[in-house]
């Protein structure tokens, strides 16, 4: 009987192993998989189980993080969520997330490895690091102004510091609150159901994801690429330019909304925004060069990040003579996101050179010590330094005296251009109304504000939209609050 | 051996002549280990999930303490010759259960099941003392085989005049109380099967017919083995119209070791698994419950992959897994996602997630022990029936054990039964402390026989 039991004993111990290599296979081996799996609420109760790192505007969030005692404990909370929306994005416990909630996701949510000065310990230990912050380089009081200008208008609006390219503000309107979408209730999936519904994409940022024709802000570009290539080389040299001017192999005649364009020189045609004249000068530069000039500036890049991904502006460079003369007074099908106009403003504001534009300036733990840094993205110059000189000339003038007269502030020195844009089928839609300007304090050295405004307002008639008179006023009040605490820092 | 009766006896090897310690010492050690431990795991909970110790930290361990110090004075009482080791182990597999129920209680405020857990284990540990100190010599039970089998199939037979509940009919409900007998009857039974086979092995192992002329296939007289197969069917067929799935499995192994060691016929394992074989194909397509738990466990991912949500297989794999190495540590782990009996059948994947592979491995290892002590007191003993009982009992528990940790861990169809000590359920608790009071008796019978000259061996 003792052989016997020995063998049961035996049969007990291999029961017994089996156990511990299954336990070891599913512990140790096979982990990961089972980890992974969509269906295991592990990873979203750990990512919500702490209080999500906050987006800083200034030195204040402009986030925050409500406990509701429930499974999912944390729920994403905003401070005027929807003048901010188009920064923020929302951080949704049903949708995901979005723009910086979604790029800065790994700082924010604490998972990112550079948080820990300890990376294998968090792995052993199996911490998570509390969230870390992200401090935006928005102006407040420039966000707010653009965002109380457009007053629920739908619009847009960009701006720059043109030395560094940091970005100053981003608004997009109409907007949303994105702390409707944070939890994970009923109420949620009717918010996300009304808003992707909504005929006025409330969730469009369209400062960075919408492009729109240019219009004729698209003559400062023009005029860069034409003093640049030598086809003009004096700003009060008369332009040799017929009005109407008929396109070059077609029977189509392109007029003026101002008289007196026939002939005139650079500087009155951008005062005035004669189209014939840089319709002209567009297909005297080329195609070819038209569109090296525009890709300096940024056009026809899908690539740019701000770190979220910005929609490509284009000009097209396969285009006939007729074409290339629409398409030199931003039409055609010449399109740009405002953001993208504020980058040639910025251009020009700061001799020729292109920043990347950049909305995180340093993310850091949640102790403070900082994790990365923005703004090391690569510098272009789109024109001669000469030739910003003069293009700034245009702009102050066109200020002074032109079509842009409502953005003038007093102590400072501004430059800027209008745009109204036609667009839809036979130009039927209501235009859009552009502005994109920059500014200089008189006690600067430089230019600290470019800026960028669309104004697509659907109610208004067709006549009241210009750039003029509904954007200016906006740009006008963003660069204002840039230069006042500019100034007041005594910088 | 096998070949006659005078080698068999022979073969057991003669009591050395030294006296063998009692370390009734190391036990007592032992015992301030397991309740120091628990009260750490108490502890740690409550630090996990309030950061504070738990006010109760101090009654918790004290009532243990006294639990487990009572029932050692019992064992140095009445059988001082005891394997240390085994009074221990269960203090802390219990200890650790009530730590792991409690944990899982702050997650449920609306069902607390450490206040009663704690109850029955009191119960458990009053009914191991009355049994050590009533029941001076194993063979007593001899006698009463009969009565145990007629008591076991009663136990098995009642909870069908009662609801089911989830699926099983195994529990009756008497003044608010669920008793799940058919915990109670296996220790019956392995009473019953380790006397009956003490008493027939001789005509079970040497007489009978060949079968296809070969020795090893020899079937015995049906008039021997006539009771035990009608006995084994009687109780199978109760636990499939009860839909157990697991405690049919328990007997049924628990009957083909048994036959095993007390016959020594190759024969009875063949059979064994080709009975367990066409059983289990033929439970696995007739019943749907059992059918649906094979399918669980081929694909525990397809309700998942169905949109259905993970089922509570897949959850307790989740928790496994997510346990990884070293655990997350007490109170840390979201094993309460597995839902309905989280405390109870899947207690186990509380301890992968929370403890890890170290103290799974630790757990699985204490059972070993257990298992190993009780069969190393099986090899000790003279008696047949004692040998029997007690590779019983540690048996039961072994395939007890492999039964539901290999279910939740998904190594084999996962089927509804308590883990010894740490699962939540008044009737087994009770019964694995009955069944280590057993084990304690018989490893004093084993160890102080070893110690003591032939002549002085009292029989009651």
């Amino acid at each position: 009987m003792t052989r016997h039991i020995r063998h049961a004993a035996f049969f007990c111990a291999l029961l017994l192993v089996a156990l511990l290599v299954n336990a070891t296979r599913l512990q140790v081996f096979e982990a990961s998989s089972y980890d992974g799996n969509i269906a295991n609420r592990r990873a979203p109760i750990a990512r919500y189980g702490q209080p999500r790192g906050d987006i800083l505007v200034g030195s204040e969030p402009v986030t925050g993080s409500h406990d509701t005692g429930e499974h999912l404990r944390y729920e994403r909370t905003y401070a005027n969520g929807p003048m901010y929306a188009p920064v923020t994005g929302f951080a949704s416990q049903v949708y995901g997330t979005s723009l910086l909630e979604h790029t800065e996701d790994g700082v924010l949510s604490g998972t990112d490895p550079l948080l820990s000065p300890f990376p294998l310990w968090n792995d052993l230990a199996r911490d998570r690091n509390p969230g870390g912050d992200v401090l935006t380089t928005l102006h407040r009081g420039a966000q707010e102004a653009a965002y109380e200008g457009l007053a629920g208008r739908k619009g847009a609006v960009a701006a720059i510091e043109p030395a560094t390219g940091r970005i100053l503000a981003l608004v997009s309107a109409p907007s949303y609150d994105p702390s409707v979408l944070s939890g994970n209730g009923s109420s949620v999936a009717r918010s996300w159901k009304s808003l992707n519904g909504d005929p006025d994409k409330p969730m469009l940022n369209r400062a960075v994801r919408k492009t729109y024709p240019p219009g004729s802000t698209f003559k400062v570009l023009t005029a860069a690429a034409a003093l640049d290539s030598g086809v003009v080389q004096d700003l009060d040299e008369p332009t040799d330019s017929p009005d109407p001017y008929r396109l070059p192999g077609t029977r189509t005649s392109l007029t003026n909304e101002s008289e007196g364009c026939e002939d005139v020189p650079l500087r009155k045609a951008f005062e005035w925004s004669c189209n014939t004249v840089f319709a002209k000068l567009g297909v005297r530069v080329g195609a070819k060069r038209m569109a090296a000039t525009a890709q300096a500036f940024g056009f026809n890049d899908a690539d740019l990040r701000i770190p979220f991904s910005v929609a490509e502006s284009t000009f097209d460079p396969k285009v006939d003579r007729a074409q290339l003369a629409l398409s030199s007074i931003g039409q055609y099908n010449t399109r740009a996101t405002p953001l993208q106009m504020a980058m040639v403003a910025a251009a020009v504001a700061n001799g020729g050179k292109v920043r990347s534009p950049y909305l995180v300036e340093r993310t850091t733990r949640a102790s403070g010590a900082t994790v990365s840094t923005g703004g090391a993205g690569p510098v272009r110059q789109a024109m001669h330094p000469s030739t910003a000189v003069l293009v700034k000339q245009l702009m102050a003038d066109a200020v002074r005296e032109g079509t842009g007269t409502n953005a003038w502030i007093p102590g400072a020195t501004v430059g800027g251009k209008t745009g109204t844009a036609q667009h839809g089928l036979g130009n039927s839609g209501t235009p859009y109304a552009w502005f994109v300007s920059w500014a200089k304090g008189d006690r600067d050295l430089e230019p600290k504000v470019a800026v960028a405004v669309v104004v697509e307002d659907a109610d208004a008639d067709r006549g009241e939209i210009s750039g003029g008179g509904d954007a200016a006023p906006i740009a006008r009040a963003v660069m204002k609050a840039v230069l006042k605490s500019s100034s007041g820092d005594g910088s | 051996m096998t070949k006659a009766g005078t080698t068999l006896v022979a073969a057991d090897t003669p009591a050395p002549a030294v006296p063998l310690p009692r370390r009734r010492g190391i036990e007592l050690a032992l015992i301030v280990v397991a309740v120091l431990l628990s009260v750490y795991g108490y502890c740690a909970v409550g630090l996990a999930k309030s950061g504070t110790v738990p006010p109760g930290a101090a009654g918790y361990g004290a009532g243990l303490g006294v639990l487990a110090l009572v029932a050692h004075l019992a064992v140095r009482l009445r059988a001082p010759c005891a394997d240390p080791v085994l009074l221990p182990i269960g203090v802390l597999l219990n200890g650790l259960g009530l730590v792991l129920i409690y944990r899982l209680d702050l997650e449920t405020p609306g069902d607390r099941a450490a206040p009663a857990q704690l109850v029955w284990s009191t119960l458990g540990v009053a009914l191991f003392i009355v049994v050590v100190l009533l029941l001076r010599d194993h063979r007593v039970l001899q006698r009463y085989s009969y009565v145990c089998v007629v008591a076991a199939l009663v136990l098995l037979t009642l909870p069908i005049f009662f609801p089911s509940v989830n699926g099983a009919r195994i529990w009756i409900r008497i003044a608010g109380f669920s008793i799940q007998p058919g915990e109670f009857a296996k220790v019956l039974l392995a009473v019953f099967f380790a006397a009956y086979l003490a008493a027939n092995r001789s005509a079970l192992a040497y007489t009978g017919r060949r079968v296809l002329g070969i020795d090893r296939l020899q079937l015995p007289t049906g008039r021997v083995l006539g009771p035990i197969v009608a006995i084994w069917l009687l109780s199978v067929g109760v636990l499939v119209l009860e839909r157990d799935l697991g405690t049919s499995l328990l007997f049924f192994g628990l009957f083909v070791v048994l036959l095993y060691v007390a016959t020594g016929r190759t024969g009875w394992i063949a059979l064994g698994l080709l009975l367990a074989a066409l059983g289990a194909v033929a439970v696995g397509q007739l019943e749907p419950h059992v059918h649906s738990r094979v399918e669980d466990w081929q694909h525990p991912f397809a309700s998942i992959d169905a949109g259905q949500g993970p089922n509570q297989l897949s959850q307790s794999l989740f928790a496994f897994a997510a346990g990884g190495m070293l655990g997350t540590g007490l109170g840390l782990g979201h094993s309460i996602l597995i839902g309905f009996a989280a405390k109870s059948d899947f207690i186990l994947a509380t301890a992968g997630e929370e403890l890890g592979l170290a103290g799974l491995s630790a757990i699985f290892l204490l059972y070993g022990l257990l298992v190993e002590r009780g069969y190393r007191a099986g090899l000790a003993l003279r008696d047949p029936f004692g040998r029997l009982l007690a590779v019983g009992l540690a048996s039961i528990l072994a395939l007890q054990v492999f039964v539901i940790a290999g279910g939740v861990t998904g190594l084999i169809p996962l089927t509804g039964m308590a883990m010894p000590f740490l699962a939540q359920g008044g009737s087994s608790v009770v019964t694995n402390w009955a069944m280590v009071a057993l084990l304690i008796r018989v490893s004093d019978r084993s160890r102080s026989r070893l110690g003591v000259p032939q002549g002085e061996e009292a029989v009651r």
